[in-house]
Parts: C-alpha cells; sequence; structure tokens
C-alpha cells in the first residue's frame, strides 16, 4: 500500500517537475510547480511527518506560489521572448554541472544500498507537530530566533527598497500628503 | 481483508457527509435567496414546490441544460482547471470534521462520526483552503477579460491577506487546547450542560470575532465581496464562465461558506457539545449542524444588512486592524495562559458558578 502511494506520488512530483522546466508559458511552469509542492506533501505524509506535509502545502504552495502566480498575472507575459543564442555559452557548463549531480545521486544510492538496514522506530515521531514544537524551543532556540530575525531583516529590506523614495523620507511640503504613501 | 474493509467504511463516510453537505449546501442557496428576499420586503422563488423547497433542483437543471460557451482567445487549459481547482479545494476540508461524537449501534458497534482524525487536522485546512486561492486567480486570468483579471488579482490579494488574520486568530485556540488534532479540541469544550466550556464563551471572544471577520472576507462574501462587485466588475472572476463551470464556482463559493461556519462551530462554539449529549449521543449531530446553520444564517443576515467596502479600506482594515489585534490575542491567551491568576480565578469560577470547565 505505501509502496504504491510512494510510486504514485513520486512520479507525479516528477512528472510536474519535467513539466515545469519543459513549458514555455510562465504560467504553466508555475502550475506545475505548485503540483511538485504538493505531490511532495503527499510523499511527507507517507513518511509520517504530518506538519512538515502541512507546512510544505500552507507556506510553498499556498503563500510563495500565489505571490508568484500574481506576480506573472501582473506582467502579463503574452509572448516569453525567445533568446537561445545568448545562452548557448552556458550549454557546456550545465552539462558539466548536471554530470556532478547525477554521479553524486549515484553515489548516494550505492552506499544507501551497501549500508545494513536500521530500525526506523526511533525517529518516528519526529514528524508530529509536539516534537517539532519542542525542539524549536530548548535545543534549537537560538538557530531558530536568529532565523527569525533573518527573515525579518529580509521583510524590512524589501519594503524600503520597493518604497518610493526610501524608508526614511525628507518631509515634503505641499498638499499632496496622502498620494505618495499608496503604493 | 481489514485494510479493505476500512477502506470501504471510509468511503461510505465520505459518501456520507458529502451527500448532506451538499444537500444542506443546496437549501442554503435556496434559503439565502428567500431570506434576502424577506429583508428587502420581498417574497423570493417561492413557486417551484412547497415554498420554493424544489427550487435548488429546478436550478441545477437549468445550469446544466444552459450553453457553455468558452471564449475564444481563453488559455484553454487553465479555463477548465480553475473551476475543478475550486471546487475541489473547497470540498476537501469536509473530511477532518467531528459531526459528531461517538455512537455506539447495536449491530454495527461503535461508530466515529468524523471521517479522518488525524494529529495536523487544522494546518490541513489551513493548507487546502490556501490553495484554494489559485482556483479564483487562475480563473481571472485565463479568461482573457480586464475584468475577470481585476477580479481574480483582487480576490488573491484579499485572500492572501486575510489568511494572516485568520491563522493567527486561530492560534488562540491552539494555545488554549494544546492540540491541532479538532476531535480533542471539542472534547475539551465539554463544560457544564456542554455549554459553559465553548472557547467563545470564556476563552476566546477576540478571537472569535477576528476570525468571523477574517473568514466572511476569506469567502469573499459581503462586505468583503470585492473580487465580484457588481458595480464596478460586472462579476469578478467568473464573468466568462457560463453553465456548469460557473455552477462550479457558485458551489465552490457556498460550500466554502460551509466548511468555515463549521470551522468555527468546532473552534469556538463547541461543536456537537450541547445539553444531554452524553445520554443522547445522536443529538450532538443536530446540535452540530444547528451551531453551522445559525452561522450560514448570519452570512445571509449580513448580506441583506451590510454596504461592501472600498478595496484601500479593505487592506489597510486587515493589515493595520486584524493582523495587530490578532497579535494582542495571541500574547493575552498566552500570558493567561501561563499566570498563575488564571488558574485561580479559573478554579474559583468553577467551584462557584460551574463556568470555564
Amino acid at each position: 500500500m505505501l509502496a504504491l502511494l510512494f510510486i504514485l506520488f513520486a512520479g507525479m512530483a516528477i512528472g510536474c517537475a519535467i513539466s515545469m522546466v519543459a513549458q514555455r508559458n510562465p504560467l504553466y511552469s508555475a502550475i506545475s510547480l505548485i503540483g511538485v509542492f504538493i505531490s511532495l506533501a503527499c510523499l511527507y505524509v507517507t513518511l509520517s511527518a504530518p506538519f512538515i506535509a502541512a507546512v510544505q502545502v500552507i507556506v510553498y504552495a499556498g503563500a510563495i506560489m500565489v505571490l508568484v502566480v500574481f506576480v506573472i498575472m501582473l506582467l502579463n507575459v503574452d509572448q516569453p521572448e525567445r533568446q537561445p543564442r545568448r545562452l548557448r555559452s552556458l550549454v557546456p557548463i550545465a552539462v558539466g554541472l548536471a554530470a556532478i549531480l547525477f554521479a553524486e545521486a549515484a553515489f548516494i544510492i550505492f552506499f544507501v544500498q551497501q549500508a545494513p538496514l536500521t530500525p526506523t522506530h526511533s525517529i518516528s515521531n519526529v514528524g508530529l507537530t509536539s516534537s517539532i514544537g519542542t525542539g524549536l524551543f530548548t535545543s534549537y532556540l537560538l538557530p531558530f530566533e536568529i532565523t527569525s530575525i533573518l527573515l525579518l531583516m529580509a521583510i524590512v529590506g524589501a519594503m524600503s527598497l520597493a518604497r518610493r523614495g526610501g524608508l526614511i523620507r525628507p518631509r515634503v511640503d505641499g498638499g499632496e500628503k496622502g498620494t505618495n504613501n499608496r503604493q | 481483508m481489514e485494510d479493505l474493509k476500512q477502506v470501504v467504511f471510509l468511503l461510505i463516510g465520505i459518501l456520507v457527509a458529502f451527500t448532506v453537505v451538499m444537500t444542506m449546501v443546496a437549501y442554503t442557496v435556496l434559503a439565502e435567496r428567500r431570506v434576502l428576499g424577506f429583508i428587502q420586503g420581498r417574497l423570493g422563488p417561492n413557486r417551484v414546490g412547497y415554498g420554493g423547497f424544489l427550487q435548488p433542483f429546478a436550478d441545477l437543471l437549468k445550469f446544466i441544460l444552459k450553453e457553455d460557451i468558452v471564449p475564444d482567445k481563453s488559455t484553454r487549459f487553465v479555463y477548465f482547471l480553475a473551476p475543478v481547482i475550486a471546487t475541489t479545494a473547497a470540498l476537501m476540508t469536509i473530511v477532518v470534521y467531528p459531526f459528531g461524537p461517538e455512537i455506539h449501534l447495536p449491530w454495527l458497534g461503535t461508530i466515529h462520526l468524523v471521517i479522518a482524525r488525524f494529529d495536523v487536522a487544522l494546518l490541513y485546512v489551513l493548507g487546502v483552503t490556501s490553495v484554494g486561492v489559485y482556483g479564483i486567480a487562475l480563473a481571472g486570468w485565463s479568461s482573457n477579460n480586464k475584468y475577470s483579471l481585476m477580479g481574480g488579482l483582487r480576490s488573491s490579494a484579499q485572500m492572501i491577506s486575510y489568511e494572516l488574520a485568520l491563522g493567527l486568530a486561530l492560534i488562540g485556540v491552539i494555545l488554549q487546547s494544546g492540540t491541532l488534532d479538532l476531535y480533542s479540541i471539542v472534547e475539551q469544550q465539554a463544560g457544564h450542560l456542554g455549554i459553559t466550556g465553548w472557547n467563545l464563551i470564556w476563552v476566546q471572544p477576540l478571537g472569535f470575532l477576528i476570525y468571523l471577520i477574517a473568514a466572511i472576507a476569506e469567502t469573499n462574501r459581503v462586505p468583503f465581496d470585492l473580487p465580484e462587485a457588481e458595480t464596478e466588475l460586472v462579476a469578478g472572476f467568473h464573468t466568462e464562465y457560463s453553465a456548469m463551470k460557473f455552477a462550479l464556482f457558485f458551489l465552490a463559493e457556498y460550500v466554502n461558506m460551509f466548511t468555515v461556519s463549521m470551522l468555527a462551530t468546532t473552534l469556538f462554539l463547541g461543536g456537537w457539545n450541547g445539553p444531554l449529549v452524553h445520554e443522547l449521543p445522536w443529538l450532538g449531530v443536530f446540535y452540530f449542524f444547528g451551531k453551522v446553520i445559525l452561522f450560514l444564517f448570519l452570512y445571509i443576515w449580513l448580506r441583506g444588512t451590510l454596504p461592501r467596502f472600498r478595496f484601500d479600506q479593505l487592506m489597510s482594515f486587515g493589515w493595520k486592524f486584524l493582523v495587530p489585534l490578532a497579535i494582542i490575542n495571541i500574547v493575552l491567551t498566552a500570558t493567561l495562559q501561563w499566570s498563575p491568576l488564571f488558574d485561580y480565578v479559573s478554579k474559583f469560577l468553577k467551584t462557584t458558578t460551574g463556568w470555564g470547565g
């Protein structure tokens, strides 16, 4: 049963990933990427990590990809300009990197098959909400806080970049007080 | 064999829940039209069947028989995909709600009136709801129509913004109950007579208010129905949709209303708890759906009463008022949860009045 589900969702993930790379239309790529995220979430559920699965869907499929789709819709790219010539020089590098990636994967698969089978019951509650919460607020508190500060800095930085005239702006006299802040 | 039996049971459960919810959704549409009619001093549809009782079926037949028009320059695949996503995402959350307590039957043994009970049910609901945004956004984009696109963009922005307030409002309840499992959350709200333990009354009034407002915005209903503001956008994201595809969006909207009401009932109104539930477990189902119907009536009532927000008002209300309020609610809940004063007050009230079980 589990093997069947794994094949189903892994197949879905791979199919969506290939479609994401192959599509010409950016919106189709985005939809395929959402498919990848959702099938990955299903895989997490079969690995008894329901919390990670839920977070995967909420954060990636539900929030980040919505923004991506939003941007694509706003820019409304009708026909993607085809510029294969400019990227021609990158082909050898891409081939080299792909070869390294495949070698790495083969290496890992080889060693996984060499390794003795260990019982997995000791990690069975790693994906549960309470164990993740306990971990985050006890042994991994400092990395957790540092990450949150990092994210806060990113938000503040993005806002100061996006806002017209910077975050600290000398007050301009004149009647158009409200209009500058609209965006 | 045991596996097969379980799968069959699950499928039967899903079928029953689906049928019940769909029937109630169909009659919600009728109730909305009639109640709106009464609010506006007219009768509403009352010709088909007794008091309009068969109107939903007439509507369905009409939707099926209408001509299906697809705009020429639409992005065909996405145009077909969008209503499917909207409806699927709306229907998927039905499986996690506990409709009633355990029921003992003479032949079949104990029956759980919840289809899937798992550790992260609440997060599952949030996740599936957040995927539902795509249905509307993609519908607006693929129709190749300015009004549709505007509607789709508006609704994506609105749903993302209010999802935040919605999630933050739920955190208060999660802090209170210490679990994400909806069944346990309902069980914890038993209290005296099945009423005094409700999260709404004693512990989360602010959270409930935030949830209610955010939920109305999340389902694109009046006064937050900007994605389909008739006066500005013709019909918003579903301008170019007709026949059954339009019916799917329509269905998704009402199923969303229904599931949001079920979540509110489960988290804040004690789910199936009520007087005499321990003696007669079947009553729980009626209590549950009774509370859901109350919420649906509130939705209809609001639609008949309130005018629409302006878009900038909507955004500033969500980000500058609801989200900070929700954060205050979290801090307040956490503080009360932690302080010994809360324990003392709670114990005092419990012994004297029986409240706060």
